[in-house]
């Protein structure tokens, strides 16, 4: 089954990362490629991305045939999507652990989502 | 009314280097025994041929051909003084060499190393054995074709690393080795067989190579009952496929498909397979399960089909390869037989198992045996709460079509003949 582990930031996440010393910044970074190269060897990571800051995202909306987009970031939203994580693994219990060993969820929040699929048996 | 299938033409280019793959690869390793770099070759010869063959026509002999092309692009990897040593060492312990037959049963065998994870497995046999290129296999699976590519070389990797060789496992070990290489196949077929839309032209690919792959397996060991039974439940499996979805991609319960869409051919040559093996021993899952499917496929009507002989094989395969489904669709056929009201009591009881308490097929069966019961209220609230935990779009799309139905005919009842597969 597929997950999208969605990574959300909030205001002060930005704060706890930049008040970290380089190490500890290289330590984090080490800790994200340790669990890439853990998915890739389970052969559970289909992929991984990170996002650029919320300023630059801009939001599209489709009204009377018009294309209206507005630029983030969006104020009202107090968790910023920042990353995500398309895994295929056995179960949701499997999902959740690898939610868990994503550093974000530390001082973040992580959502893991089932992803639907096309496939189908009769009944 | 559809028109009956045309005449099988004569085998494309394509068709043909899938053919002709495991073959030449089988050649290859006879002669060099590295799998990792005999692969990798073969793959080279096979984009060359597809490249070169639609302008220049196919080459008199088109297996020696890819040999030729083969060994040269393996010439070329392997230069330098110490490969040409190992290569020597390596032929000179191959040499004791089998028919062809043999080695295409062992490069199966080989794909399907218990070292590999079985998704793994499924990847390298479609590669090795089937010859599809990387980028075909990823796009039936959807995934991108770097992650398809990387579970590819990791997979030759650690066959390299079990240091697994390219000959036939001791006795005692083939037949668990056998059963691998016969899931990998199911897998094949059931996520091609399983697709109703989206990249359905993709996918239904798999479902022909996992009969293709599965034929091909059935020719090598034909005395394997289990094989053969794989054969036969794919065949009378996908012979349904015309009338298991409309158009839209949304989903045809078995008790309301358009039987004169079925393939009669495929029916046929599936009953004589399960037929023959059932008459032979040892009994296994596949078997069943394609006893199951001969019954099905042969009923004229749904109301004509023998309910108390599915009954009587499901009880046998909770037997001989219990698992949560298993028991869901005996208890559908006890309900069949014995009624709505005791399936439901039998599903109760099995509900209470962990594997089967959330899952959405329980709600499915729990559903649909309320419907027949002619609870349509309890029936449409099963059903919603089915739709909402499936993981599927198409079967979401099925479960909400019936709670709608049942609440119209709340809303405006009147007798209904129960339905069900």
């Amino acid at each position: 089954m597929k997950y999208l582990l969605l990574i959300y930031h909030n205001p002060g996440t930005r704060q706890i990362w930049e008040s970290m010393s380089d190490a500890q910044q290289a330590e984090g970074l080490a800790v994200y490629a340790a669990l890439n190269a853990d998915l890739a060897a389970s052969e559970e990571l289909i992929v991984a991305e990170a996002l650029a800051d919320s300023a630059l995202t801009k939001r599209v909306t489709v009204r009377d045939d018009k294309t209206m987009t507005s630029d983030g970031p969006f104020a009202e939203a107090k968790e910023q999507l920042a990353g995500m994580y398309l895994v295929e693994c056995d179960s949701v219990e499997r999902a959740i652990e690898i939610a868990a060993r994503i550093p974000d969820a530390t001082f973040g929040l992580i959502d893991v989502h089932p992803v639907m699929t096309y496939s189908g048996l009769e009944m | 009314m559809r028109p009956s299938p045309p005449q099988s033409p004569p085998p494309s280019i394509d068709e043909t280097l899938r053919e002709l793959a495991p073959q030449v690869l089988a050649a290859l390793m006879r002669r060099y025994g590295d799998f990792d770099a005999c692969e990798d070759a073969v793959q080279e010869a096979l984009v060359a041929a597809a490249a070169q063959w639609p302008e220049k026509g196919l080459p008199g002999n088109p297996r020696g051909w890819l040999i030729a092309v083969a060994t040269r692009r393996w010439i070329e990897q392997h230069r330098n003084e110490t490969a040409r040593r190992r290569r020597e060492e390596t032929a000179a312990r191959l040499s004791v060499s089998a028919t062809p037959e043999d080695d295409e049963l062992r490069l199966f065998l080989l794909c399907c190393h218990p070292a590999l994870s079985p998704v793994s497995q499924v990847a390298l046999t479609l590669r090795a054995v089937g010859g599809l290129s990387t980028a075909e296999i990823a796009r039936a699976f959807l995934v991108p074709e770097s992650t398809m590519g990387q579970r590819i070389s990791r997979a030759k990797q650690a066959i390299k690393a079990s240091g697994a060789e390219f000959r036939m496992p001791p006795a005692a070990e083939l037949a668990d080795r056998v059963a691998a290489v016969e899931h990998v196949l199911y897998l094949i077929f059931n996520e091609g067989y399983t697709a109703t839309s989206g990249t359905t032209l993709v996918r239904t690919d798999l479902t022909r190579e996992g009969i293709r792959l599965t034929r091909q397996l059935h020719a090598l060991m034909p005395d394997d009952t289990e094989v053969a039974g794989l054969l036969a439940l794919m065949l009378l499996t996908d012979a349904r496929r015309a009338a298991r979805t409309r158009p839209d991609g949304s989903l045809v319960p078995l008790a309301a498909q358009d039987r004169r869409l079925w393939d009669r051919d495929a029916i046929a040559e599936g009953v004589r397979l399960i037929t023959g093996a059932l008459s032979r021993a040892p009994l296994g899952p596949y078997q069943l399960q394609a006893a199951i499917a001969a019954v099905h496929d042969e009923a004229p009507r749904a109301e004509d089909t023998d309910w108390r002989e599915i009954l009587g094989l499901y009880g046998l395969l909770e037997k001989v390869a219990p698992g949560p489904m298993v028991t869901l669709n005996r208890i559908v056929a006890v309900a069949m037989v014995h009624g709505p009201r005791a399936g439901l009591g039998q599903l109760a009881a099995a509900a209470s198992e962990p594997a089967l308490a959330d899952h959405h097929r329980t709600n499915a069966v729990r559903a649909h045996l309320l419907e027949m019961a002619g609870d349509a209220e309890a029936a449409a609230a099963e059903y919603q709460l089915a739709a909402r935990r499936t993981l599927s779009i198409p079967e979401r799309r099925y479960l909400e079509s019936r709670r709608d139905g049942l609440s119209r005919e709340a809303a405006s009842p009147r007798p209904r003949p129960a339905s069900r597969s």
